[in-house]
């Protein structure tokens, strides 16, 4: 018997069951099928101003820092001031999102370049698919839009998301990824980010940058 | 296999840990931060009790269906390109991984932390095998420098302080300027950061755990603070997902109450930093990502916990909070229990998975004081299943003999009631005669053990249930 149906044998010999019990299979079917909301916390049932105000107040609170914009033509600027202001070099990587390639970088002097990182890179910025305001957490889908090794190998990581794409929940963020790729699909790898880096296994002592990005900015765009 | 495990010598370890000097102040860390961070989280979420209880149904639910999760869980997977193992046992496992890593012509190997790996020891058998494994959580590559054990499933090396980190990392980065300052943790950081990401880089496959395995989705999911693990499995071409089966969940809107319990339970974040879904193998178009996915699905005596009243041990998520508020892991650390999983989760699992014959002592380092069981994100009754491994020790005869015959001494007395009261007044009212000048005794025959590291306090003279007696019937008077 193959490991495999040896392990499945021995769960149904624990549990008293055969494995065929339509009934079973039913309850199985039912939950894949519904995925039942279980219990949602009231604090991000809100909405608008009070919705991304919650974001920015939870996303400060795991330490990113959060800055608004009107619209997506002030993204390079904001993103250069920021630059500056932590006097680091003006230099920024990003994948092809159409939303980022559709900003007016020429505005700015940053040296642009595309693509993943191969470790390299100072500064990146990503766009979010979503944000989630019970928490400050932000969902990133991989993809050449936005490679995943932007979001973990440069020392400051910058992700823009769009206010309407702030949700209350992340089941809210579920119904969309299942809205984009089916339902049961994913795209190859979704990450919820809450914050910069960190480790507290010296002496329990707090630390920013472990691994990942030492800073991360968030860019809220209002239009 | 043979399970390297100091569990039999419990006491022996206990009474070195409380003797050792760096440890105790290491272990100061724990009473003072997580509990607090702990509560405040709690506090500030209402629904926080009642996200516990959906937590532990889940699992329940899980569980009671879990052949048929697995099997949904399984197609899933395939459907997106990635490969299932299944393994029986260690053994099975750690074939499994060195023949992936054989396939993939790997040299080094990147790990994410995962307590399963540990269990199944597969550092020394890649060592064995002529591939480096690399431990990238700052804890667990502390600790591998040291050639130890974790001490703590969230907090590997909580056993240490910042000076003898500093002594390792001189004692192993010999390449670096012997004169260089790391007498600050940030330091130290620093420096782990720059050494490890060069190994991130040149790593030819990844091997990290799974906190979470979604059925609706073939998700696999880890949680770190670090970003370790993501770049554990988003850098080599091949990425090897280890997780014992009781890690599956129905759906994504399962796994979303799981992950509010979990980092607040464990370090009191509102959530942990990066929480990464992971489904299959780079797409087309893909400009990073793994090119190969597997999944390892590991048993090692899960499926016959199942069904038994060990079955409620099988919800764990492995926050760490039962360790984190307990009395005796406070005292001595989690070295002393003498395998992979310490506190009193593993004073539960322990027992389960190598034996109580070899890891009896654990079940009774306990005080029973309830606090692991009251903050539990999923309610196991750590407690309740501590008390079942004592009476399957006591109905094996492991027990000591002096303790089997002290308990069948009380037994007699217990079944014969006027013959136990007879006798516990003569006791109460000699000792409450015996101590009246003092009120305590500092020796008593046959109570050495107590009486050597504190005083006994002399009863009253009177028993409980004489006293009882006595205001019941002065009440009904």
């Amino acid at each position: 018997m193959s490991a495999r149906d040896d392990i499945l044998a021995g769960i149904r010999r624990s549990l008293g069951v055969k494995g065929s019990e339509a009934i079973r299979r039913q309850i199985v079917q039912d939950r894949l099928e519904r995925a039942p909301r279980g219990v949602v916390p009231a604090r991000g049932q809100v909405s608008g101003e009070e919705r991304v105000g919650l974001f920015k107040t939870m996303a400060e609170a795991s330490l990113a820092t959060v800055t608004e914009v009107g619209s997506p033509g002030e993204v390079p600027q904001s993103i250069a001031l920021f630059l500056r202001n932590h006097n680091l070099p003006a230099t920024l990587r990003m994948g092809d999102d159409p939303r980022l390639q559709a900003m007016p970088w020429s505005d700015t002097t940053l040296e642009i370049s595309h693509g993943p990182s191969g470790g390299g890179d100072l500064n990146a910025v990503s766009h979010a698919f979503g944000g989630v305001a019970e928490t400050g957490t932000l969902a990133m889908i991989s993809g050449p839009e936005n490679p995943s090794t932007l979001n973990f190998l440069p020392d400051n990581h910058i992700i823009v998301v769009s206010a309407k794409d702030i949700t209350s929940d992340y089941e809210s963020v579920w119904n969309r990824v299942r809205f984009s790729f089916g339902k049961g699909g994913m795209p190859r790898t979704v990450n919820w980010i809450t914050g910069p880096s960190r480790s507290g296994d010296i002496e329990q002592t707090l630390l920013l940058g472990a691994h990942g990005p030492r800073r991360l900015h968030v860019i809220v765009v209002r239009e | 296999m043979t399970v390297h495990t100091t569990s039999p010598q419990f006491k022996q370890n206990a009474t070195r840990a409380l003797h050792d000097v760096q440890l105790q102040k290491a272990l100061n860390n724990v009473k003072q931060g997580f509990i607090d961070k702990r509560q405040a989280a709690a506090d500030k979420l209402p629904e926080f009790e009642a996200l516990r209880d959906s937590a532990r149904d889940i699992k329940n639910h899980t569980l009671e269906h879990l052949d048929l999760y697995l099997e949904a869980y399984e197609a899933k997977v395939k459907a997106s390109g990635g490969h299932v193992h299944f393994a029986r046992n260690a053994d099975e496992a750690r074939e499994i991984i060195l023949k992936i890593c054989r396939e993939a012509g790997a040299k080094t190997v990147t790990k994410g932390k995962s307590m399963i790996s540990e269990e199944i020891g597969i550092n020394h058998y890649l060592e064995a095998n002529g591939i480096t494994p690399v431990e990238t959580d700052l804890g667990e590559y502390i600790i591998q420098l040291r050639n130890e054990l974790p001490s703590h499933i969230i907090a590997p090396a909580v056993h240490l302080n910042a000076s003898q980190v500093e002594q390792d990392f001189r004692r192993v980065h010999t390449h670096l300027d012997a004169k260089r300052d790391l007498s600050e943790p940030v330091q130290l950081l620093t420096e782990a950061r720059a050494v490890l990401r060069e190994r991130f880089l040149a790593a030819d496959v990844g091997i990290t755990g799974a906190n979470f395995l979604v059925a609706e989705t073939g998700t696999s999911i880890i949680v770190t603070n670090e970003g370790n693990g993501d770049l554990t499995q988003i850098l080599p071409k091949t990425h090897v997902v280890l997780a014992s089966i009781e890690k599956l969940v129905p759906t994504l809107e399962d796994v979303s109450q799981l992950l509010r319990v979990l980092a607040r339970s464990a370090t009191g974040q509102e959530m942990s930093v990066y929480t990464t879904f992971s489904t299959g193998p780079r797409r087309p178009g893909d400009a990073d990502g793994p090119e190969n996915y597997h999944v390892v699905l590991i048993d090692n005596g899960r499926s016959s916990m199942l069904g038994t009243s060990f079955e409620e041990m099988l919800r764990c998520i492995r926050c760490g909070a039962c360790m984190n508020h307990c009395p005796v892991y406070h005292a001595v650390g989690g070295h002393a229990y003498g395998w992979v999983y310490p506190g009193p989760m593993g004073a539960v699992l322990t027992p389960s998975l190598i034996g109580v014959d070899k890891a009896g002592h654990l079940p009774n380092a306990s005080t029973f004081c309830g606090r692991c069981e009251s903050v539990c994100p999923v309610r196991i009754p750590l407690p309740k299943l501590m008390r079942h491994w004592r009476e399957r020790e006591f109905e094996r005869h492991l027990t000591p003999a002096s303790v089997r015959s002290g308990l069948n001494l009380w037994g007699f007395f217990a079944k014969r009631p006027a013959l136990y009261r007879f006798a516990t007044r003569a006791a109460m009212a000699t000792l409450g005669f015996a101590g009246r000048r003092r009120g305590r005794f500092s020796w008593l025959p046959l109570a050495k053990g107590w009486t050597k590291h504190r005083d006994f306090p002399a009863p009253q003279g009177e028993t409980f249930q004489a006293r009882w007696q006595r205001e019941r019937s002065r009440r009904t008077a």
